[in-house]
């Protein structure tokens, strides 16, 4: 073999390796960027990083084609043609400066709540916060709202923590898994690494999904439920789970408040919990029949039996769970057909959970003392892990589901045990521990306090004397009190419509609004460009900031574009969204590895400078010059408690500070140096049952992330929840509408319910058959994977998936078209068939259709001639219910978009359908048209 | 017409497990982005923003759906890569010697200063795993990361390639499957790896674990696992459920 060639077989893979974060999702993998003379040359995952260990996504690895991608803005814009058209001429950024503070100066000393300030897709939500904080408008928020706050919320007030940033299942040790919904993104490496790992020791698996793709295709079971059922199946199981006494009491007895006495008396406190005078909820103790404080020492909670008081039985929570959830309704065979699920396979599933948890617990030898003192010799730990993310969220009953699957969780004592889901510092985090909402504004002056919160009852709400919301979202309002996240999807809507009041400037971050990230696509674009009788706008001033030529951009008056995440500081925060693990505090940064080649500025430092223009306290020195210098500066040393930063690694002034210590002016090099991340591990005694674990309390105290210690007890029963149903009930000073007294009190239950969904309960199904929903693809992330050349081979368009039957019915054959309907409106697209779905769903895939003209692409891009979004069928509001009130397409709870509720009904498109619908006219592209083919290599 | 080497004992591959991918394409890309900055021509993207993008790929994943008589169809995923066969069809047909077998490994090159783009190896390839570059003219396979797997100047841990270091759920393997004791060959044999196509005669040295059975959970009622059960009767009554509790917080 003297000919065989000899291929360089070591060749120098790069000059350089910097090591920052990624941001091709929101994931905040720990990436390494192999640089060649200079440039971006090939990444990989960082193997020292908490997050992904060294592995990396499809979207991960294509960071350096969203780097180049041509869709990246070069120059701050100012619209020269109408809105909405994309017709701008680049400016200086002076004179964009210049001109947003002329825009914003007035509003401030004026009337701040008319800047609307709500950011996307934001990982610096402490930051954005603060700012809209200092100029002092009420009106700011992310995109939670419209994502998943049902799931942080219903998390916070059961547990103190939900999944993903809040939380995860000990992979390491869990025997049995149950995933539901779709989750792709939302800890999209972490997923997949621990799926791994349960498939390596063979591990049970079962995916709650109406279709079998991703990690659904992998589970081991398939529960091919119908969407917007989740919760009725959850509690099904509970009922099995009580029903056989396969429930964990001493953790229940323990660690929440199921033996809590609940008062009973008719009244401004019915359904409250007894409580002594010095305010403590009231247990029975079973050896002296007497109510007594639940953290008396050396008593035995009852669970069963209550004590009289005055004629009166106060039962404990428990007693209302069980009863509640032992009645036949919840029965397997009464819930089978609703759900899409065999009553057999029901009872099995509840059967695998019991003897998994029970017959399969996990002992770790180490010993551990309880915040009431109490030693115990090991952790003893029942293997039953569960994840949600999405799919339950994004319905109008996705709260009380979320409810019901942390109480399942709880009830078989899985939380915080070995085995089960573990929270990731700084959670735990009781809602007492939150702050409340705030919205109190005057001309001049900083808010009052922070925007979003943690309500506890009607008093926390922020609404006017007539209950006029006093946020532009309605967010923490009657028709959404419990909204943590704010209501981004309502903004444009609401502020179009002048309710609750008219804004003056609209200024977005990161937020697709003209498209995927709204609900009602096609009017609210029309909603951006309406004009009053004058020729003015209806929302008079739009800003935008984005690092790519999105469809929000042809609808912005002044564009301030930012980086790509490689050319950027940024702070990965515990003040923020954390990328904790359960076994240790972490934090990161990016930085930049390479300067921007473009006329571009990181958005955060131009809303630094932005808020020394307008003299934003915090933000001025004395001497009213910039008290920051960019974002790295406020990074460093910017303090939101005496010594407690955005980063909490390598503090103090030698760095070695951890958590707490003074700003250190070497704290961006010392992450550098340390591979861009920092990490530090939680003792081996505090790795567990955290909410009652007086060595993790301490060790939180002295990181930090408490003041004080906190140990606090689960909330079965949800006391706040059961404020707002008493305020509806007529008791209190804070009285409802009375339009939405009924809905109060069906909905806001203190102890897990499921209801319809409102569109369920609202549509004739004989009109409007079928479910229809989106799926996530694991190599996109939202809108931005359409522009990278890699990602979009991948996904280009969007096929409609529909089972055989359908297929059969309405005699589709490969190449056809269909068309869907929903109350709302239509789309058109090709038809595919896939029989591994819930019969009464059809699906595609989530923000991969593009309007013309936007992103760089060409106008007959798959993404913009084969592909729709289901976004066009489904409104921000109900159908009028004739009562000329305007009711959110959302969660009565929190607000949370209800994307998946959905209904539709499918039809066969003509013969010689070829283009999807709607097609919208073209946006002009303010960039050069994208090159034509690529044969990208660095030379080193 | 290019000869194959002598069969060589030690044979890189890859060992992909079909139970375990979910589909993610990280491999794909991953794989996109090493071997357009290494080996060779940089993997090309023609029409890369316009209406028919299409780009060379050395590894793609496909998607199918087993239908089943009595249980939910099963979706699997499936990333094909080159199989660097023993009886590698595409090397004998080539007319220039581009196609080689490397003796000492048994990985499937192209030399591609010698490669004339004819194109005779993709369609003697049952697999389809061969692209021709639209842009360099030249055939693009797999190297089995030969620049990274031999790489001194790569840290000892890095050195497998880039598909392996990157799969986040950790299905795919890499190993001398020439070696019976080596790890690969070892989960092979555990869990019964098989050949893609074995009738074509190309003696693939990948190969593939199955998915495990789907669907399989079918335990008894719940009530047969609790002793003594907490109510009699299928509808529980409060009644019932207090005397458990109090017998259970009793024992607590």
């Amino acid at each position: 073999m003297a000919s065989q060639p000899m291929p360089d077989l070591s060749p120098q893979v790069s000059d350089e390796v910097r090591k920052t974060t990624c941001y091709m999702c929101a994931c905040r993998c720990g990436i390494n960027v192999h640089m060649k003379a200079g440039k971006v040359a090939y990444i990989e995952g960082n193997r020292d990083h908490p997050v992904n260990k060294g592995v990396l996504c499809a979207k991960g690895s294509a960071g350096i084609m969203q780097h180049l991608s041509p869709a990246r803005l070069r120059a701050p814009l100012k619209r020269v043609g109408p809105r909405g058209s994309g017709q701008f001429e680049e400016i200086s950024w002076e004179e964009a400066l210049q001109t947003a503070t002329d825009w914003l100066a007035p509003l401030r000393a004026t009337a701040p709540e008319k800047l609307a300030f709500f950011t996307g897709r934001d990982q610096s939500q402490s930051f954005t916060g603060w700012w809209a904080q200092a100029f002092g408008t009420p009106n700011w928020a992310a995109h939670g709202g419209f994502c998943s706050v049902n799931m942080a919320a219903a998390g916070i007030y059961t547990m103190g923590g939900a999944f993903w940033e809040f939380g995860q299942p000990d992979w390491d040790r869990t025997k049995l898994f149950l995933l539901f919904g779709v989750a792709e993104d939302h800890d999209s490496n972490p997923i997949k690494m621990g799926l791994g790992k349960l498939k390596a020791r063979g591990a049970r698996v079962i995916g709650v999904n109406p279709i079998r793709s991703g990690y659904n295709a992998v589970a081991d079971d398939w529960v091919g439920i119908t969407p917007g059922t989740d919760g009725l199946f959850i509690l099904s199981l509970a009922h099995e789970l009580l029903r056989a006494g396969k429930i964990d009491l001493g953790y229940l007895i323990r660690y929440t408040n199921a033996p809590y006495l609940v008062n009973a008396q008719d009244g401004p406190d019915k359904g409250l919990f007894l409580r002594g005078e010095d305010g403590k909820p009231l247990v029975r103790d079973r050896r002296t029949g007497q109510a007594v404080a639940w953290d008396s020492p050396e008593i035995a909670p009852d669970l069963a039996n209550g004590v009289e008081i005055g004629g009166v039985t106060h039962l404990p929570v428990f007693r209302h769970l069980a009863d509640r959830y032992l009645a036949p309704e919840y029965a397997p065979d009464a819930v089978a057909a609703r759900c899409g699920i065999p009553a057999a396979r029901i009872r099995a599933i509840a059967a695998e959970i019991a003897r998994v948890a029970f017959e399969e617990e996990i002992t770790i030898n180490q010993p551990w003392t309880d915040f009431r003192g109490q030693k115990h010799d090991s952790m003893i730990g029942r293997p039953v892990a569960m994840h949600a993310m999405r799919g339950v969220s994004a319905h109008s009953n996705g709260f009380q589901t979320a409810r019901a699957l942390h109480m399942l969780q709880i009830l078989i004592g899985s939380v915080e045990t070995p085995g089960g889901f573990r929270f990731k510092p700084p959670y735990p985090k009781p809602p007492e521990a939150h702050p409340r909402p705030h919205a109190g504004h005057k001309p001049g002056q900083p808010l009052d306090g922070p925007h979003l919160g943690y309500p506890l009852g009607p008093e926390h709400l922020l609404i006017q004397d007539d209950n006029t919301p006093k946020r532009i979202d309605k967010a923490f309002s009657w028709e959404a009190p419990l909204s943590a996240h704010g209501l981004m999807h309502m903004v444009i809507s609401n502020a179009h419509a002048g309710d609750p009041y008219p804004v003056d400037t609209l200024f977005l971050y990161m937020a697709n609004m003209a498209w995927n990230s709204s609900m009602n696509t096609s009017a609210v674009m029309e909603m951006l460009t309406d004009q009053n009788p004058d020729g003015s706008y209806k929302i008079p001033r739009i800003i935008y900031s984005d690092a790519y030529s999105s469809e929000m951009v042809a609808f912005a008056d002044l564009i301030l574009p930012d980086t790509t995440y490689l050319e950027r500081h940024d702070c990965i925060s515990l003040l923020d969204r954390p990328i904790c693990e359960a076994e240790a505090l972490a934090d990161s940064i990016r930085w930049p590895v390479v300067a921007p080649d473009r006329d571009v500025r990181p958005f955060q430092s131009v809303l630094l400078d932005l808020g020394a223009r307008l003299g934003l306290p915090g933000m001025v020195r004395e001497d009213g010059q910039p008290k920051f210098k960019d974002y790295a500066d406020y990074i460093t040393n910017h303090e939101r408690r005496p010594g407690v930063g955005p980063l909490a690694g390598f503090r103090g002034e030698d760095g070695t500070g951890k958590g707490r210590g003074a700003p250190n002016p070497g704290q961006i090099e010392a992450y550098i140096q340390n591979g861009g991340f920092w990490l530090d591990h939680i003792p081996p005694e505090a790795q567990f049952f955290k909410p009652w674990n007086a060595a993790y309390q301490d060790w939180a105290v002295a990181r930090g992330l408490y003041d004080s210690p906190q140990p606090y007890v689960f909330n079965l029963y949800v006391e706040p929840l059961r404020k707002f149903q008493l305020a509806a009930e007529g008791h209190g000073h804070r009285q409802p509408p009375d339009h939405l007294r009924e809905r109060l009190i069906q909905t806001m239950n203190p102890l897990p319910i499921w209801y319809p969904t409102f569109t369920d309960a609202e549509t004739d199904p004989a009109e409007y058959p079928l479910h229809a929903l989106t799926q996530r693809p694991m190599a996109h992330y939202h809108s931005w994977g359409s522009q990278n050349a890699w990602l979009r081979q991948l996904h280009g368009h969007t096929p409609l998936y529909v089972s055989g039957d359908i297929w059969a019915q309405h005699g589709f054959s490969e190449g056809d078209w269909a068309t869907l309907t929903s109350p709302h409106g239509r789309i058109t697209l090709p038809v595919v068939r896939m029989d591994a779905l819930n019969p009464q769903t059809v699906w595609t895939w989530n923000a991969i259709a593009k309007r013309r003209g936007a992103w760089a692409l060409g106008e007959e891009a798959p993404e913009a001639t084969r592909s729709s979004l289901l976004n066009h069928l489904i409104h921000e509001l109900l159908p009028p219910k004739g009562d000329g009130l305007r009711w959110a397409n959302s969660d009565p709870i929190t607000g949370q978009a209800a994307w998946y509720d959905l209904r539709v009904r499918i039809e066969k498109a003509p013969a010689g359908q070829s283009v999807s619908y709607p097609a919208h006219p073209a946006q002009a592209s303010p960039l050069p048209k994208a090159p034509r083919d690529l044969a990208h290599q660095v030379k080193g | 017409m290019t000869s194959l080497p002598p069969p060589s004992a030690r044979k890189l591959g890859l060992v992909i497990d079909l139970d375990t991918c979910v589909g993610c394409h990280a491999c794909v890309i991953s794989c996109k982005g090493w071997n357009t900055e290494n080996y060779g021509a940089p993997l090309s993207d023609m029409d890369a923003y316009g209406a028919s993008p299409e780009g060379t790929f050395l590894n793609r994943v496909h998607t199918f759906e087993v239908a089943r008589d009595s249980a939910p169809p099963m979706v699997v995923h499936f990333p094909k890569s080159c199989l660097h066969c023993d009886n590698a069809p595409c090397v004998t047909v080539c007319p220039t010697g581009a196609s080689y077998k490397r003796a000492e490994d048994g990985i499937v090159l192209v030399n591609e200063s010698a490669c004339i783009g004819c194109g005779l190896c993709a369609w003697a390839c049952p697999y389809g795993a061969r692209e021709m570059d639209s842009a360099a003219k030249v055939m693009k396979k797999c190297t089995l990361c030969v620049d990274r797997i031999y790489n001194d100047t790569l840290p000892e841990e890095d050195r497998t390639p880039a598909c392996v270091r990157t799969c986040p759920a950790g299905a795919r393997h890499f190993g001398d499957l020439g070696d019976p004791d080596s790890d690969v060959s070892q989960l092979v044999a555990a869990r019964g790896g098989f050949d893609l196509m074995p009738e074509q005669g190309t003696a693939p040295v990948n190969k593939y674990l199955p998915p495990r059975g789907r669907d399989t959970l079918e335990i008894p009622d719940l009530a047969s696992l609790c002793a003594p059960a907490p109510q009699a009767a299928p509808n529980a009554q409060p009644t019932g459920l207090l005397g458990w509790l109090d017998r259970a917080l009793e024992r607590l």
